[in-house]
């Protein structure tokens, strides 16, 4: 960053002189809110379109495999799957900055009340299953298993940080778009936010 | 009246004798977060969150509940207590069922808002998910057990305001819970006038009124205070 700053002309911005930095979004097991908050950055989306290269993205990318090399990544939901668990191991292999966005990744929140619903000696994930496919159903009573189409639960909704590693956590059911916008803004900048009061950090 | 001087983060200040460290910090102009602690209500020391450095000791003070004293040295903001401080409200977070999101007090909750002045952006302790209960069974309120912090505001202002004692405390460690009159429905209690000072003083969302829903709570923590000072002062006889 700092050889960029040193090597470009005067008269040029310094934000200029900065590789546009490459950004992520992905939801896991939330009911997407934080991106639509996301999406309620109205015109400071042009802004951050001019400024980011959004490399994946459920409502700004196409891409289905998360790329190599990103620099932010903002993670919606909790991980409650074997899906949300591989793509949470790889992009935190492949990110520096691992956002947690919004409640559900932070503490699991809503996703994770399924971990109150364990009965005696099975796992939440049983629990529940036999619930809602086996003892509520009327004729055609079976438990859904497709290997490879179907991610199987897994036995407890977790937050995201106890599964990899996060370096910035941003809370908020969903974070205002307010909020949002003032922790993307330093990054791209090359500057941590300072999350700090209720404005920043209170949770729901 | 008697005065005792101490000092607190650097600050002289004199406080009438019989003053709590939490009111000398207070009239030092400094403040420490508090969740049990209610003007009106006696002083119980539950939270912990408002432990203070005492020169001189190892043990560190619950300010509401330690008599101020001649000569004292406190300290009310080291990275020791913030410290402590965040980790008590984690463990508040993780030892119920509090989920923000969907709760009646949601914007009005002192447990959110001790969470942002310790600077909680997560909790280091995994949640528990306790199995607790709801008890619906009063016609007016309800009580939501996974909410509970077991401040005993509601304790203490039922007997100490009201005199109708309908709360106590019951069980020890994680199943600690509060219990109405003999560990009845609340419902069924008839020592509760249903006055409602439970409701108002409760700091989150395990006491409220049924008409409440997601974020429509309204509480009157100042109830409590407005109250004593009116029987004291006799403010009702003109």
């Amino acid at each position: 960053m700092d050889l960029m700053t040193i090597s470009a002309t005067p008269a040029q911005d310094p934000a200029q002189a900065r590789p546009r930095l490459r950004l992520a979004t992905v939801w896991l097991a939330g009911c997407s809110g934080c991106h639509m908050s996301f999406l309620d950055l109205d015109e400071f989306l042009f802004e951050l379109a001019e400024a980011v290269d959004i490399v994946y993205s459920p409502v700004a990318s196409d891409t289905k495999i998360y790329p190599e090399q990103v620099d932010v990544c903002l993670v919606e939901g909790a991980v409650a799957n074997v899906d949300n668990l591989e793509l949470a191991l790889t992009l935190r292999q492949r990110t520096a900055l691992v956002i947690s966005f919004g409640d559900c990744a932070i503490s699991a929140n809503v996703p994770g009340l399924r971990n109150l619903c364990s009965a005696p000696g099975r796992d939440s994930a049983r629990t529940v299953l036999e619930r809602g496919y086996l003892e509520l159903a009327d004729a055609s009573a079976q438990l859904p298993f497709a290997p490879g189409i179907v991610p199987e639960l897994l036995p407890k909704v977790l937050p995201l940080h106890e599964v990899i590693p996060v370096d910035l956590y941003l809370p908020g059911c969903p974070p205002s778009a307010e909020r949002i916008r003032a922790a993307i803004a330093p990054l791209l900048v090359g500057q941590r936010p300072r999350m700090e009061g209720a404005s920043m950090l209170r949770f729901g | 009246m008697s005065v005792v001087t101490l000092q607190v983060d650097g600050r002289d200040v004199a406080v009438p004798a019989g003053s709590t460290l939490l009111q000398a910090i207070r009239a030092a102009g400094l403040s420490v977060p508090t969740l049990c602690d209610l003007e009106g209500l006696e002083p119980v020391g539950a939270c912990r969150l408002c432990l203070v450095e005492l020169e001189g000791s190892q043990r560190l003070l619950p300010a509401c509940a330690s008599e101020a004293s001649e000569g004292q040295v406190i300290r009310t903001d080291t990275a020791q207590l913030q410290g402590y401080r965040r980790m008590a409200v984690e463990l508040f977070f993780a030892e119920g069922n509090h989920v923000c999101a969907f709760c009646v007090a949601n914007g009005t909750c002192e447990l959110q808002d001790v969470a942002v002045a310790v600077g909680m952006d997560h909790s280091r302790f995994p949640y528990q998910y306790p199995q607790r209960s709801v008890d619906a069974s009063h016609p007016r309120f309800s009580l939501d057990h996974n909410r509970c912090i077991l401040c005993t505001r509601c304790v203490r202002v039922c007997d100490q305001i009201e005199g109708a004692h309908v709360w106590d405390v019951a069980e020890r460690g994680s199943d600690c819970r509060i219990v109405a009159g003999l560990d009845q429905p609340w419902g069924e209690v008839d020592a509760c006038t249903s006055c409602g000072k439970c409701v108002d003083v409760c700091p989150t969302g395990a006491l409220f009124a049924k008409e409440d829903t997601t974020a429509e709570k309204h509480p009157h923590p100042e109830r409590a205070g407005q109250l004593r000072r009116a029987r004291e002062q006799r403010q009702w006889i003109s």
